[in-house]
């Protein structure tokens, strides 16, 4: 079986321009399925950095928030009502929101805001510079290391700003284990400064965050928190609901599978027709060898080892110059979204395997007709 | 080997072609039998009939006393690859391999170690003169050099039957002669019986003897010229 699939080999890559074609159109197929995927997997898991860095294990909302970006404040009663279930160890609220600071060179920058409970603290990020006490220090914030960093003119402890003419000072540097997709640099504070620097309406909590006293609570916390009009849940509900959003209410979703589809057809065009042509330039050759006396599966064996071999190496580039393209991508752009997922890959390659599947398919059905008897008509 | 009552035909109905028509004829080991008849008259279906290509529509075709058509489809293949050499017309080289690695298919199909094939096949390649085109691909040989190479290949499995289609269809006619008198004289053995297709009456002097095909039946068996000892 080595020497047949050897000989397959040697038909497959010494014919440099049919092989070439066939790596190119693959490669080229897997590159672009793996960069959407991957730009769809950054912007996901961007989309829900938020529950990711502050690390509740159960989330209270309003029902129609879709994502911890776009939260509906709740009046303050409901964290009382949720602090009174049975089974919730305890509870704090967390503030959300945008606001405008004036930088040192004078230039307006957007932030997003966050507001931790005052006595706890729930949800802190990990300080890389400073000290979590001196949040409570006069006009304390802590700024987020992301990629949205140098928005602030890469800010230090001890670097003044405005915040809707408050004084403001950064206390500590953090660092979080996702950024933000928005492109908007985070500050974190208390919840009681974060109303009094910022605008508020009549109600402030944009989410509560909860600790069960043990995860056999939590459906009894859920449906107690659902007889109040909101909804409680888990961090990996919260984080599906987010990318169920981004997938199917936005466009974005859609979007993405139909350039995957493409490239998919793309890739199976060019391979398809290329290993099509390919066998039937060898047609003659196969027949020969079946007169000669290779069994028909031999043949068989050959065309699959051509069409795996040249899909597994068309992945394997693919996916190289993905990964190329997103390093050097982010290497530029520190706030390029795109991440490559075992979820993309395994997409990746299902679609290269269906893409080989159907290439040699038609290979094998064309020489499986052949007749040794036609190699000696001519 | 012995052919009896041949029958194949092609299409059904009025487009019915009956291409070999009850032939039978013996072929022995040592001998050079010479098929030829003018274009459509049944030489190629005769040789697909009994090189375990064609499955006649009656008829046996015995070899050492085993009716080949009695076989299963695996036993066909591995008669053709043990017992069987074809030599084509067009040669069938594949253009991607090296000469030397085109000699050494059969071996290879015989499930033995690749460097142990190409070992063996330069040994053929040096009985047929040309191991010093080992290395090349076919394309760049000339057409005797690649009939050379396909009679190596066809003897690469040691095959009892040697079958050559129009062995000087694609040969000048000094070529085709020194081809045929070199399978003659160091391809042929009292162990190998060679069968050759032709219309090249050129070439007649070296068979053994000559089978005459009209219409599908064999109208006439002579002797050739003797085999040189």
């Amino acid at each position: 079986m080595k020497g047949i699939l050897k000989i397959a080999y040697k038909l497959l890559v010494n014919d440099k321009g049919k092989f070439s074609a066939l790596l190119i159109g693959i490669t080229f197929a897997v590159f672009l399925m793996v960069m959407m995927t991957s730009m769809f997997s950054g912007i996901l898991n961007r989309s829900a950095s938020t529950i990711h860095n502050l690390g509740a294990k159960v989330w209270v909302m309003d029902p129609a928030v879709n994502t911890p970006a776009n939260s509906i404040p709740m009046p303050d009663y409901v964290l009382d009502a949720v602090r009174s279930i049975t089974g919730v160890k305890y509870a704090v609220p967390l503030y959300s929101g945008g606001a405008l600071v004036k930088l040192k060179s004078g230039a307006y920058q957007s932030v997003t805001v966050m507001g931790l409970d005052d006595a706890s603290l729930y949800g802190r990020p990990e300080l890389i510079e400073g000290q979590i006490e001196d949040i409570y220090a006069e006009n304390a914030f802590i700024v987020v290391k992301d990629s949205e960093f140098p928005k602030l003119e890469n800010p230090q402890v001890g670097t003044e700003f405005e915040l809707n003419d408050h004084r403001g000072v950064i206390v500590g540097i953090a660092k979080v284990a996702t950024g933000s997709l928005f492109g908007v640099p985070t500050l974190y504070t208390t919840y009681n400064r974060a109303l009094q620097y910022i605008p508020s309406a009549r109600f402030t909590t944009a989410f509560i965050l909860l600790e069960p006293k043990s995860s056999d609570d939590l459906p009894y916390i859920k449906a107690q928190v659902k007889a109040l009009g909101y909804e409680a849940l888990g961090k990996d509900e919260f984080v599906d609901k987010t990318s169920n959003f981004y997938k199917f209410k936005t466009g974005v979703g859609t979007n993405v599978l139909i350039m995957t589809v493409i490239s998919f057809i793309v890739g199976l065009s060019i391979s398809g027709q290329t290993f099509y042509t390919f066998i039937l330039e060898n047609l003659e050759r196969f027949g020969a060898l079946k007169a000669i006396g290779a069994k028909g599966r031999e043949l068989v064996y050959m065309i699959l080892f051509q069409a795996a071999f040249t899909a597994l190496t068309s992945y394997g580039l693919g996916i190289g110059l993905a990964a190329l393209v997103i390093t050097i991508a982010k290497w530029r752009l520190a706030s390029y979204a795109a991440m490559i997922t075992f979820t993309d890959l395994g997409l990746a390659f299902i679609m290269v395997i269906i893409i080989a599947g159907i290439s040699s398919y038609i290979g094998v059905r064309k020489v499986l007709k052949i007749e040794p008897f036609d190699i000696f008509r001519g | 080997m012995r052919a009896t009552n041949l029958v194949k035909s092609f299409g059904e109905g009025e487009a019915k072609t009956v291409a070999v028509q009850d032939v039978s004829f013996d072929a022995y080991f040592g001998e050079m039998l010479f098929i030829e008849g003018p274009s459509g008259s049944g030489k190629t279906t005769l040789l697909s009939l009994i090189s375990a290509i064609l499955r006649p529509d009656s008829g046996t075709v015995l070899i050492e006393d085993k009716d080949i058509w009695n076989m299963s489809s695996d036993e066909l293949a591995d008669f053709r690859l043990n017992k069987v050499g074809f030599v084509f017309q067009d040669f069938h080289l594949f253009p991607r391999l090296t000469t030397v690695e085109n000699v050494a298919i059969p071996l290879i199909l015989k499930k033995r170690d690749w460097n142990e094939s190409i070992d063996e096949a330069m040994k053929y390649l040096d009985i047929v003169g040309i191991k010093d085109r080992a290395l090349l691909q076919p394309v760049k040989l000339s057409g005797g050099e690649q009939q050379r190479v396909a009679i190596a290949r066809a003897i690469a499995s040691q095959p009892d039957i040697m079958i050559l289609d129009e062995p000087t269809a694609s040969l000048d006619g000094d070529t085709g002669k020194k081809i045929l008198e070199f399978v003659k004289k160091d391809i042929l053995n009292d162990k190998r019986c060679i069968i050759v297709v032709t219309h090249d009456n050129r070439i007649f002097e070296y068979a053994d003897r000559i089978i005459r095909m009209e219409d599908g039946k064999i109208v006439r068996t002579e002797q050739g010229g003797k085999r040189e000892e």
